[in-house]
């Protein structure tokens, strides 16, 4: 394993960086889903929440991440997720660099992620229909089209009936809120999907609904998963493997 | 100082352009006495929190409230709001917040905070409340070399515990907690569990709003279950939690839904609360319905159990692991 980086700035790295910055998305991708290597983040320079951290998430699989709140487990998700920029280290999702040396995710890498927060509240567009937030990303990402045709399947999987669709998130539970944002990290179709926390504030029978629709579509798609959270048997019963976050960090 | 509140056939309903009503509570009665803590559990929207607001007087203006909420006597639900916010608010009623960090002002230590509310509900002024505020932040276990402190340089814990204190200052034999554990880590909603445990045992009485079955099995002497308004199964929490078991279908559902029992979720979702069928509320999810649940099951039973349900489970649990 490389040796983790640390301190403020970006130090060459201890591997190589394979091939251009900038090539156009190849075929299917080959690799693991997900491969952080001492990756240091956090909002204060000086004092950084995430320090030298490394995970790997292979193709398919599904991955517990348990820790207390305030470890950085959440900082690490937004990285992986390519919503928050590392200060060193190297990030590829699906083989393909997404972050490391002078390096920036290209723009078609976001598509093969998808998240899922703790407060689907926070996280939804107030204004927007059920149906428009779940399309959003396909208009994010000029394929609006998509929608008429994907919509209705997708929607069912994750439990989400025909006139909820209609509805703005002031009129739906905070359950079926979540199972909207379920879908929308789904539309795209992505190689991972992230939920950080995504059921800390749903009651035991939604939860056991969510993880079910999350898993019926991992069986069809062979989507990674790395699930964030800090209940072991939930993690535990969810996933293939669970790692606390203090082992990913250099001893 | 205690009280007992006793809870008759409340309900709340909030009428909606167009002629439709929001039934968010639908004749629930219940009783609490000192020194005990009920826990009312179930999904969000079930009418839970609309249960507390009632309570506290805080329903929004348009709400229609029906039935009694007797605390010794006093009927919260037609006092007027000078009385609620002059003797009841604090005093009698305190409320423990769900997110400790909104309760409590960013730009003042806990102190100045902890002060001014000690001067409100208590009228302690000068010399004295200094020494008051550090004994009201005492008995929630709030450290003192703490106090001089600003929200954002506490733990989750002592936020929890600064907002707890303010809860208390009053000395209100009635606790009402709203989700008092939502986002926290399995230790710290042990913790918290226990420390709210700690007020009921110093004989408080404590009603406790929450998702969190974990969180209920450890604090709760009474498990309420509440499904689309109404109170489904009200029963001791050792027995609910441990065996017989719950009774009515939708509690055992959402017990055998925990990752640690069945994993298996309850199929299909709770009704709109504006749109009720007629019946039982449970019947379009429900495995026993038959055409008797076209009529609403009353809450029927004693102080020791008691559930809603034209088909409850017998005391022999027919799914239980062998
Ligand atoms: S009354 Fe009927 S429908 Fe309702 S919970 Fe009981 S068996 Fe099920």
């Amino acid at each position: 394993m490389p040796e983790p980086i640390s301190g403020p700035t970006h130090e060459p790295l201890p591997e190589p960086i394979p091939g251009p910055t900038r090539e156009p998305v190849p075929g299917p991708a080959t690799g693991s889903a997900l491969e952080m290597r001492g990756v240091t983040a956090g909002y204060d320079r000086r004092a950084p929440v995430l320090h030298g951290a490394s995970l790997t998430v292979g193709d398919g699989e599904a991955v517990g991440l348990l820790g207390p709140s305030g470890c950085g487990k959440s900082t690490l998700a937004r990285v992986a997720a390519l919503l928050h920029r590392p200060r060193a280290g190297t990030v590829r999702l699906a083989g393909r660099m997404a972050y490391g040396f002078r390096h920036r995710a290209p723009r078609e890498l976001r598509t093969t992620v998808g998240v899922v927060f703790q407060q689907p509240r926070l996280a939804a567009d107030p204004r927007l229909t059920l149906a428009d937030l779940i399309a959003e990303p396909l208009r994010a990402t000029g394929r609006r089209a998509e929608a008429p045709g994907r919509l209705p399947a997708l929607a069912a999987s994750v439990g989400l009936g025909g006139d909820l669709l209609a509805r703005r998130p002031h009129e739906v539970s905070d359950g079926q809120l979540q199972r909207a944002c379920l879908a929308r990290a789904l539309v795209l179709r992505p190689r991972l999907l992230i939920c950080d926390e995504m059921t800390a504030m749903l009651d035991a029978s939604t939860t056991a609904a969510l993880v079910a629709a999350v898993e019926e579509y991992r069986r069809e798609h062979g989507t990674a998963l790395l699930a964030v959270g800090h209940d072991r048997v939930l993690l535990e019963r969810w996933c293939d493997r669970t790692v606390d976050f203090g082992a990913l960090l250099p001893r | 100082m205690t009280a007992r509140l006793s809870v008759q056939e409340l309900s709340v309903r909030f009428p909606l352009r167009g002629g439709r009503t929001v039934a968010a509570v639908t004749g629930v009665s219940f009783d609490l006495d000192p020194g005990e803590c009920l826990a009312l559990v179930g999904e969000s929207g079930c009418g839970k929190s609309v249960l507390a607001s009632a309570l506290l007087g805080l329903l929004p203006g348009n709400a229609r409230v029906g039935g009694a909420a007797l605390l010794d006597g006093l009927d919260l639900l037609t006092a007027g709001e000078k009385e609620l916010a002059r003797r009841v608010r604090g005093r009698r009623i305190a409320l423990i917040p769900q997110s400790p960090a909104s309760h409590l002002t960013p730009v003042r230590t806990v102190r100045s905070q902890m002060e001014e509310t000690v001067r409100e509900l208590t009228g302690a002024g000068g010399p004295k409340l200094r020494g008051a505020a550090e004994a009201a932040a005492e008995r929630a276990e709030f450290p003192a070399d703490h106090l001089d402190r600003y929200p954002h340089q506490l733990s989750g814990g002592l936020a929890q515990r600064a907002a707890t204190a303010l809860a208390l200052v009053g000395e209100a034999p009635l606790l009402i907690a709203d989700e008092p554990t939502t986002g926290l880590d399995r230790d710290l909603v042990d913790r918290t569990a226990d420390e709210l445990r700690r007020h009921v045992d110093a004989g408080r009485g404590l009603l406790v709003i929450t998702h969190d079955l974990a969180a209920a099995e450890r604090i709760a002497d009474r498990v309420a279950v509440m499904y689309a308004g109404r109170i489904v199964e009200l029963t001791g929490a050792a027995s609910f939690f441990g065996a017989p078991g719950p009774r009515h279908p939708y509690a055992r559902g959402l017990l055998e839904a925990l990752p640690e029992r069945s994993f298996t979720p309850i199929p299909g979702m709770p009704p709109e609360l504006d749109a009720l069928p007629a019946g039982c509320a449970f019947a379009p999810r429900c495995d026993r319905a038959t055409g008797d649940c076209a009529a609403v099951p009353a809450l029927a039973g004693s102080r020791a159990g008691a559930v809603a349900c034209h088909h409850a489970y017998s005391h022999a649990p027919e799914t239980a692991d062998a």
